[in-house]
């Protein structure tokens, strides 16, 4: 590990523009460090700044940055409104972790990719224009949607998938202020330049995760991993959808592990929208989503997963 | 008494002591010690300037190093010193070795191969320095042999070969001809590779977190150049081996180099990558399996033929086929193992080696000749029981293989199992039933312990045997508290230090057996001082809580007997009985899988092992052996796979968080019985081991279930969803 200038943020204005990389629960930024696949020379430490409350906002809730993802789990009107959003946490890594572990820290947890966590490797988001050494290695857990020449990782949280579904925001503040970023626009695909994971900029900060109304509907996370816990997605789904007189009145669909964001496509919800369930229907969906998949040798089994995932989902999700 | 084990000894002496500690299932006495925190492993021991050590790995897979550009990293904070002296080892040694393995650290044979130690004041100094360091290649990793191939495989050993094989299949009214294969495994031990070196004079003590300590003094000394008598190692508690920490590895020779230049103690704890990465691999195999049976299931051939692989002139192989020389019949057979030499990592021990990967195989194999014959496979196992070993005609010994199949069917509801598969769906899943039987050989190793009753009526045990977890602590004072006679809280058990008479060791399951017949011996020397004292036979003595007596008489104190503390070494070596009686231990595994028909995702739902394995010295560590292994099993079914770039050889999954050892979550309901059992052939104690019998063939049952849920039949362990995908029936179709 290199040697860094450690500094607590006091209060919110310390960490916006703030000359140093900010650590929350450090579960991610810390084992990068331990790599040296991440070198920063000055730490921030945020933990002490509040922001770490969920209260109502409108109908809607607000998830304070640094709650933390145990927490935010076990909320009562979280597991009332927004039982989607808890069900991802639960899901993903271990409790200790989950004990450390923030919202925004979790929004910006960076690839699983393991040559990305070698700094011997090829890598263009860790080392620009260095190529990509998973292109042709091992890429079992790569994406299969919206990757580039550049870049195949996957975005490996569960959170944000939920959180896409749900249609909820990301606040952040920045030296020119504050915007709001929806969590399924918050992360980028890889592009030219993979080495940007999300949209945020230098000097910014997450203070906020905002969930909008409750819908009245299933929520469903259903997440396929080699082991039973403790393990990132091959494939989730994350489905929000009401059923209405034998047919899908409301679907909202988002999905993990298969590309470098949580993955949404308005054109399956709407595919959905108005029909009567059917092994056909979600088959034309999958072959909608599916369009442009593309495999990497080792996760080109994503791509039936995926499209068997969504059945079960959507099987489970309009049932009687 | 002659050391060697010639002869059974069928005393059954500890059925007859009175005390009633033997078998029983007490704790283990270190366990309050080890969860609060207070029994210390290799890298806790205080040192006051100590300085730690950081390996360097190697960034080219084959070449030599030409040079280390020292300068650059010693002018940073901290550091002293960057050492690569040839004596550095290149490799682990493998288990037993007994002298220095392969050393020269300048010649790189595989990704990541420590070349380097560099030392500083603090562990995140001489990390940081070890990352800076700048080295130069000669590189040839362009001719390094990255995948194995069997094109380039020579023998590995003798093969067995009886009768005719081919005309027997030919003949056979069923035959299976299938290939397995399965991946390499780390042993993924909780506790990484540790050293603390210090020298005093030229003297050496290194605290190390080893598995056999009396063959890593060997291997420490000649490594370094000195005389055995001038090292002395302490590995009191050692936080899980399984094979790869048999043979002294990277750190302990790298730390003791540096602390003799350095004058102080040092320090090298390996990252879990690098224990990963660096120390033992067990090989990966490919095994093509034919069976030919007759119309009743009976075997007529039986072909076995393995491929594993190595480095360069390393001598061991991965036993694949060490039970299926004499698990079941088939006179006409032919059983080979072929070895090819890759630039990976070391292939060593990793617990269970042969039979964790071999009787998978065997045991999936047995599975598909049962569906082909619509026999039951437990019956099909119960109609291959050979009389004597196949080809060899040696007899048996004690074997529990046919009550392990019938008691773990019974405790498991064999019976409600249906014969074809896809017949049973709750909601997404697909449940099904397997098994598979337990194979392991078993062996007696050389071992000595001293044990001492004190003049108060204590006992002592010391051997340098370790603890790696497994329980010797505990079944080594209830052997010596049985024999002599006294409660178990008056006997304690101090292991791991070269000081000590010299214990097996753990490994090859053979330390409670091996150490714990030293023990016994040393106790019936001490029993038979104190027969002198009572004027009466040894097994005439009779000896409980303190008090000693011949029947009829009245119970004195057995401190009245003594004058002083009588300390007696025993010791056992393994004898004729090894050769001339095939010994080993079994069982029987059954499991309950669910697979969830869209993604392919198993879950093990319930699994009972049933086990002999001799006497019971302790029926909870016991039970904790086969629990550990029958979790092991699920993990190589399910997920354990070491997965190498094949551009330049490199580990990608090397931590806990990519390399998917089983949770919590994936362990369900697990049974275990334990089959009363008397080996006398084995040891004086009646008893074998148990350390590994619970996974040899669980991970076989486990892909047995899954063929019986969903009639998917994968041959390529771990089967992950991805494999079981492709083939798996329409997920709205019900049962059929
Ligand atoms: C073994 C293991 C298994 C895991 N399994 C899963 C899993 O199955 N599913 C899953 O979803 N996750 C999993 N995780 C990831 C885990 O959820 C993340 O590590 C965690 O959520 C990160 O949160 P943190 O607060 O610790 O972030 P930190 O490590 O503190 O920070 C991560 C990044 O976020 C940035 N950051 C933090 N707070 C802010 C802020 N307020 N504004 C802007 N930037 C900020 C930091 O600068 C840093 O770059 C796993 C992790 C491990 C180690
Ligand atoms: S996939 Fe992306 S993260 Fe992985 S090596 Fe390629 S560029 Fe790096």
């Amino acid at each position: 590990m290199k040697a860094f200038d450690y500094a607590r943020a006091t209060d919110l204005s310390d960490a916006i523009g703030a000359s140093g990389c900010l650590i929350a629960g450090g579960t991610n930024l810390l084992d990068l460090m331990k790599l040296e696949v991440e070198t920063p020379s000055a730490l921030v430490d945020i933990t002490r700044i509040g922001l770490n409350e969920i209260v109502p906002e409108g109908d809607g809730l607000r998830i304070g940055a640094l709650v933390t993802n145990a927490a935010c789990a076990a909320d009562p009107a979280v597991r009332r409104g927004w039982p989607l959003l808890s069900r991802a946490i639960l899901a993903g890594a271990s409790p200790q972790l989950r004990n450390k572990a923030t919202t925004a820290g979790n929004l910006c947890q960076r690839t699983r990719c393991s040559y990305f966590m070698d700094n011997r490797s090829a890598c263009n988001k860790r080392q620009p224009g260095s190529g990509c050494a998973a292109i042709g290695g091992i890429n079992r857990n790569h994406a299969i949607l919206g990757t580039s020449d550049a870049c195949i990782a996957t975005y490996p949280g569960d959170m944000a998938v939920a959180l896409a579904a749900l249609g909820a925001q990301v606040e952040i503040e920045g030296p020119g202020g504050t915007r709001h970023i929806p969590v399924a626009d918050f992360h980028r695909l890889p592009g030219e330049d993979p080495s940007r994971d999300n949209v945020l900029e230098v000097g910014e900060v997450i203070t906020a995760v905002l969930l909008p109304a409750p819908v009245e509907a299933r929520q469903i996370y259903r997440k396929v991993r080699d082991r039973a816990s403790y393990a990132f997605a091959l494939v989730s789904v994350a489905a929000v959808l009401r059923m209405q007189d034998g047919a899908i009145a409301q679907a909202k669909l988002a999905f993990g592990g298969v590309a470098h964001k949580p993955w949404i496509d308005p054109r399956v919800d709407s595919l959905l929208v108005g029909e009567t369930p059917s092994k056909a229907l979600f088959d034309k969906a999958a072959d909608l989503l599916l369009e442009g998949a593309e495999g990497q040798g080792g996760n080109d089994f994503k791509i039936p997963l995926a499209r068997r995932t969504l059945a079960a989902v959507l099987a489970e999700a309009t049932a009687e | 008494m002659k050391d060697s084990y010639d002869s059974p000894d069928d005393r059954n002496l500890l059925d007859q002591t009175r005390q009633g500690v033997i078998g029983q299932p007490l704790d283990r006495p270190e366990g309050r010690l080890k969860v609060a925190g207070q029994a210390p492993y290799a890298a806790e021991y205080d040192r006051p300037d100590c300085a730690e050590g950081v390996l360097v790995g190697a960034t080219i897979t084959k070449g030599r190093v030409k040079a280390i550009n020292r300068d650059a990293v010693l002018g940073m904070p901290g550091v002293l010193a960057v050492f690569s002296a040839p004596e550095m080892l290149r490799r682990a040694a493998q288990g037993g070795a007994g002298e220095a393995p392969m050393q020269d650290v300048r010649q790189v044979e595989f990704p990541l191969q420590p070349i380097a130690l560099v030392v500083a004041e603090t562990f995140e100094q001489a990390t940081h320095a070890a990352k800076a360091l700048v080295v130069e290649y000669d590189d040839q990793s362009s001719k390094a042999v990255l995948v194995p191939s069997p094109g380039r495989a020579e023998p590995a050993k003798d093969p067995t070969e009886n009768g005719d094989l081919e005309g027997a299949l030919k003949d056979a009214a069923h035959v299976v001809d299938v290939t397995y294969t399965t991946p390499g495994h780390a042993s993924a031990a909780m506790e990484p590779h540790a050293a603390i070196a210090e020298w005093d004079g030229d003297s050496l003590t290194l605290h190390g977190s080893l598995q056999m300590v009396k063959y890593n003094v060997d291997e420490l000394a000649d490594s370094v150049g000195i005389p055995s008598d001038r090292v002395r190692i302490v590995s009191a508690y050692v936080g899980g081996g399984f094979g790869s920490k048999l043979g002294i590895s990277h750190e302990a020779v790298a730390a003791t180099i540096a602390s003799r230049q350095l004058g102080r103690p040092v320090r090298v704890v390996m990252t879990r990558q690098q224990v990963f990465q660096a120390v033992m691999r067990r090989s990966e195999t490919v095994q093509r399996i034919r069976l030919g049976a007759d119309s009743d299931g009976r075997l007529t051939a039986l072909g076995h033929e393995a491929f594993v692989s190595n480095l360069p002139e390393e001598s061991f192989s991965e036993p694949v086929l060490q039970a299926t020389q004499f698990l079941y019949g088939g006179e006409n057979r032919r059983l080979t193992l072929n070895i090819s030499r890759i630039n990976r990592l070391t292939a060593g021990s990793v617990r269970a080696p042969g039979e964790a990967v071999g009787m998978p195989a065997l045991e999936s194999a047995m599975d598909e000749l049962a569906v082909a014959l619509h026999l039951d496979p437990v019956e099909l196992r119960k109609r291959n029981v050979p009389d004597q070993v196949p080809g060899e005609g040696t007899p048996y010994s004690s074997r529990k293989l046919v009550e392990a199949l019938d008691a773990g069917a019974r405790a498991f509801g064999w019976d409600r199992r249906r014969p074809l598969p896809c017949q049973q769906r709750e909601g997404e899943w697909w449940i099904g039933m397997g098994m598979a039987s337990a194979a392991r050989v078993n062996i007696l190793a050389k071992a000595e312990a001293r044990v001492t009753l004190r003049g108060d009526g204590t006992v002592l045990v010391e051997t340098d045997q370790t603890d790696i977890g497994t329980g010797s602590y505990a079944i080594l004072g209830q052997i010596a508290a049985e024999m002599l006679g006294q409660p178990i809280e008056r006997t304690s058990v101090h292991l791991g230090d070269s000081l000590f008479p010299q214990g097996a060791g753990s490994g090859g399951s053979w330390a409670a057996s091996s150490t714990g017949s030293a023990v016994f011996r040393a106790c019936e020397a001490i029993r038979a001082e104190l027969a002198r004292g009572l004027n009466c036979a040894p097994d005439d003595l009779q000896l409980r809580d303190g008090m000693a007596w011949v029947e009829g008489t009245e119970p004195r104190p057995v401190t009245d007997l003594m004058d002083g503390d009588i300390a007696r070494i025993g010791r056992i070596e393994p004898g004729e009985l090894m050769e001339k009686v095939k010994q080993a231990t079994y069982g029987a595994f059954f499991c309950e899988v669910a697979v969830n028909a869209f993604t392919g995702e198993t879950r093990v739902r319930r699994m009972t092992g049933a086990f002999g394995f001799g006497r019971v010295l302790n029926a909870k560590t016991a039970r904790s052996q086969c629990l550990g292994g029958m979790v092991w099993g699920i993990g190589m079914a399910l997920t354990e796979e070491l997965q190498f770039d094949h551009r330049d050889g490199h580990l990608t999954n090397h931590d806990l968080a990519e390399y998917h050892v089983p949770v919590h979550r994936d362990i369900p309901e697990m049974e275990v019985l334990l089959i009363e059992e008397r080996d006398a052939a084995a040891s004086p104690l009646q008893a074998k081991g148990v350390g590994e019998l619970g996974i040899c063939g669980a991970a076989g049952a486990v892909a047995n279930a899954i063929y019986n849920a969903c009639g998917v039949r994968l041959r390529d362990f771990p089967m992950t969803p991805d494999k079981l995908l492709a083939d798996l029936p329409d997920p709205f179709a019900g049962p059929t």
